[in-house]
């Protein structure tokens, strides 16, 4: 069920100023791809660009072709609550719904999709919790808010709101930059679980993150402020953090950056 | 010497000392008592007023005493924090004070004619020497006019709220935005005649075989008028508070944007909505004169909101304040009581609904 993504010369615009410049890279099933770079370079906006969730900013758009299993996501005719129950995302700071249960948040996305069946909801609520390593811990409290449980769980409950609607693809935007070591740790691990049955991209500042979980990794830079990031280099991430191609990618993972 | 022991001769504390001199409760009372002893001396010594002006040379006395034993004792820093905190709080006992003396006129003259008959009865066949007569009229004619007007204007409001912070762009939404600003202004008396003028003298003939006529309904869309721009305006507030993660978090899901705003977005600005429609409602609720204009108030009763004279709980005060008969007032007083009683069970009705459909306690 996990699906191949094919960006080509994609350039993202916040009204006229060029975020992303031309980026291409192939992301294969059942991989997870790390992108890194320094603040400001365009990882997140191209992270967003992917399911289409870059235009609901004023003034947004984008240039270039974005497919996935062959299909073109910006094709005028495709919808774009289809394409983001297609591609899941998990954002930097968790954001559970603060007027739902744990449980109501779980079975957020069935439910507002339109899913009645009690028991269908059950199974779904059950599974995806276990899937984000939670369900012991909230198993005998699922009636209570959301927003009650620690940074680390509401993340995990995020993760288990996302994959609960059966995504293709989890997007995950800096998922742990706002959780303790342990927290990240326990969220690394289900990332691999998760391997299995999506293709995962995440964007992170934290490079040994990266050279831990990731398969392939993106780095991206910007010349200066004000201009488009641009992908710099993109390859296996044994090769990024061993032998990278470029003088750029060197100097910023080994910390000699700018 | 440190730089700030130079430069601020009222430090008390230095590095070697970080303990202070503390005032003792005695002190402060003691300034109190002779503050105001001073101020009684000289306002009965010169004879020029009563207790109020006592009261209120007593306090800057106070303050002014507070400040230089405090400073001898504290330093200045300590005595200007305390003068501080003791303005504050004489000005929230000032911003209270006519607040709890309203209430207790209210109750203290209202009480009188809190009986059956004032909430069984009209005023119909009641002359200037009965001292019966109720507000039984003006109780109906309150609730029918206002809970039809909150049921035209909430979905309007929140509707027009919603458009301006999910999907308003660009010139048309600015234009709308400027216009509920300005309606903000209307006066009460403006509505009224703008209902006078379109819905009694010109829509209304069409339903009465071509004579206008006042009605309870009229006097419903004058009060749409004044509720409209609240409830849009508290909304979009309320709704702009809603942080934009959470829109996104359900966009993700993907969930239409509508199923987001109803099921996401309005359940979390939900207690907000409902302070801010209360307000509108208790405005509403206290209008007096687009009532008199367009509903034309009346002395028995009228449960049809859409034909014939209505009175209102408001209107019935004023029209009682100002009657020449000796137990009018009377009247007045518990119709102003009953008026005050019923938007506060209202909002406190409202906002006990919107905290039980919310998880957050």
């Amino acid at each position: 069920m996990a699906k191949r993504i094919e960006a080509s010369n994609v350039s993202s615009y916040y009204g006229s100023f060029k975020a992303i410049d031309s980026v291409s890279m192939v992301v294969e099933p059942k991989t997870i791809t790390a992108l890194i770079g320094p603040s400001g370079c365009g990882k997140s906006t191209f992270l967003r660009s992917i399911n289409r969730m870059h235009e609901v900013l004023p003034n947004a758009r984008i240039e270039g072709s974005l497919t996935i299993d062959e299909q073109n996501i910006y094709d005028p005719d495709v919808d774009v609550t289809a394409v983001r129950r297609l591609i899941g995302m998990v954002f930097q700071r968790p954001n559970p719904f603060p007027t739902m249960s744990i449980y109501e948040n779980v079975v957020a996305g069935l439910k507002l999709n339109g899913v009645k069946k009690k028991s269908v909801l059950d199974d779904a609520a059950e599974q995806s919790l276990k899937s984000a390593n939670l369900w012991n811990e909230v198993k005998d409290r699922l009636g209570r808010p959301g927003a009650g449980l620690s940074g680390g769980q509401q993340q995990r409950l995020c993760i288990a709101r996302t994959i609960a609607v059966e995504p293709q693809v989890v997007l995950m935007d800096e998922p742990c930059s706002a959780l303790d070591p342990i927290s990240t740790l326990a969220i690394e691990d289900l990332m691999f679980k998760l391997k299995d049955r999506f293709t995962i991209i995440i964007v992170t500042h934290n490079m040994q993150q990266a050279a831990r979980v990731s398969d392939k990794t993106g780095f991206f830079s910007i010349d200066k402020t004000g201009d488009p990031g641009r992908l710099i280099e993109y390859d296996d991430t044994q090769k990024i953090f061993s032998n990278p191609n470029e003088k750029k990618t060197e100097d910023y993972i080994t910390g000699r950056f700018g | 010497m440190s730089l700030l022991e130079r430069e601020s001769s009222d430090v008390v504390m230095t590095p070697d000392n970080i303990r202070t001199k503390r005032m003792s409760v005695v002190v402060n009372l003691g300034i109190a008592v002779a503050a105001l002893a001073i101020a009684a001396a000289v306002v009965y010594g010169f004879g020029i007023g009563n207790y109020v002006l006592v009261v209120v040379l007593g306090v800057v006395f106070y303050l002014a005493g507070l400040q230089i034993v405090a400073g001898r004792i504290e330093g200045n820093r300590a005595a200007r924090d305390r003068m501080v905190k003791a303005l504050i709080y004489a000005a929230c006992v000032l911003a209270i004070l006519p607040l709890a003396s309203v209430v207790w006129t209210l109750v203290s003259k209202g009480v009188g004619r809190l009986d059956g008959d004032f909430f069984g009865s009209s005023m119909n066949n009641i002359g200037a020497r009965d001292p019966e007569g109720g507000a039984y009229h003006a109780i109906i004619g309150t609730l029918e006019q206002v809970g039809i007007a909150t049921l035209m204007a909430v979905p309007l409001g929140v509707l027009g709220a919603i458009y301006l912070v999910e999907y308003g762009r660009g010139k048309f939404a600015t234009t709308v935005r400027f216009f509920v600003d300005v309606m903000t202004g209307i006066p009460s008396i403006v509505a009224g005649l703008f209902i006078l003028s379109f819905w009694v003298l010109i829509v209304s003939p069409w339903f009465n075989n071509g004579t206008p006529r006042f009605s309870g309904f009229a006097a419903s869309l004058a009060l749409t008028v004044l509720m409209l721009p609240t409830i849009v305006r508290s909304t979009e507030e309320m709704l702009r508070l809603v942080p934009g993660p959470l829109r996104e978090g359900a966009y993700a899901l993907g969930v239409p944007q509508w199923k987001t705003i109803v099921k996401v977005v309005i359940p979390t600005a939900l207690p907000g909505i409902v302070t801010g429609v209360m307000l509108a409602v208790a405005r509403a609720a206290g209008e007096t004169a687009p009532v008199l204009l367009v509903a034309g108030g009346a002395a028995s009763i009228n449960f049809d909101p859409f034909a014939g004279g209505q009175q209102s709980l408001s209107l019935f005060v004023y029209q009682q304040a100002g009657d020449a008969s000796r137990y009018a007032p009377a009247r007045a007083w518990t119709a102003a009581l009953t008026l005050v009683a019923i938007v506060l069970v209202l909002t406190v009705a409202a906002k006990l609904l919107a905290r039980r459909n919310s998880l957050s306690k």
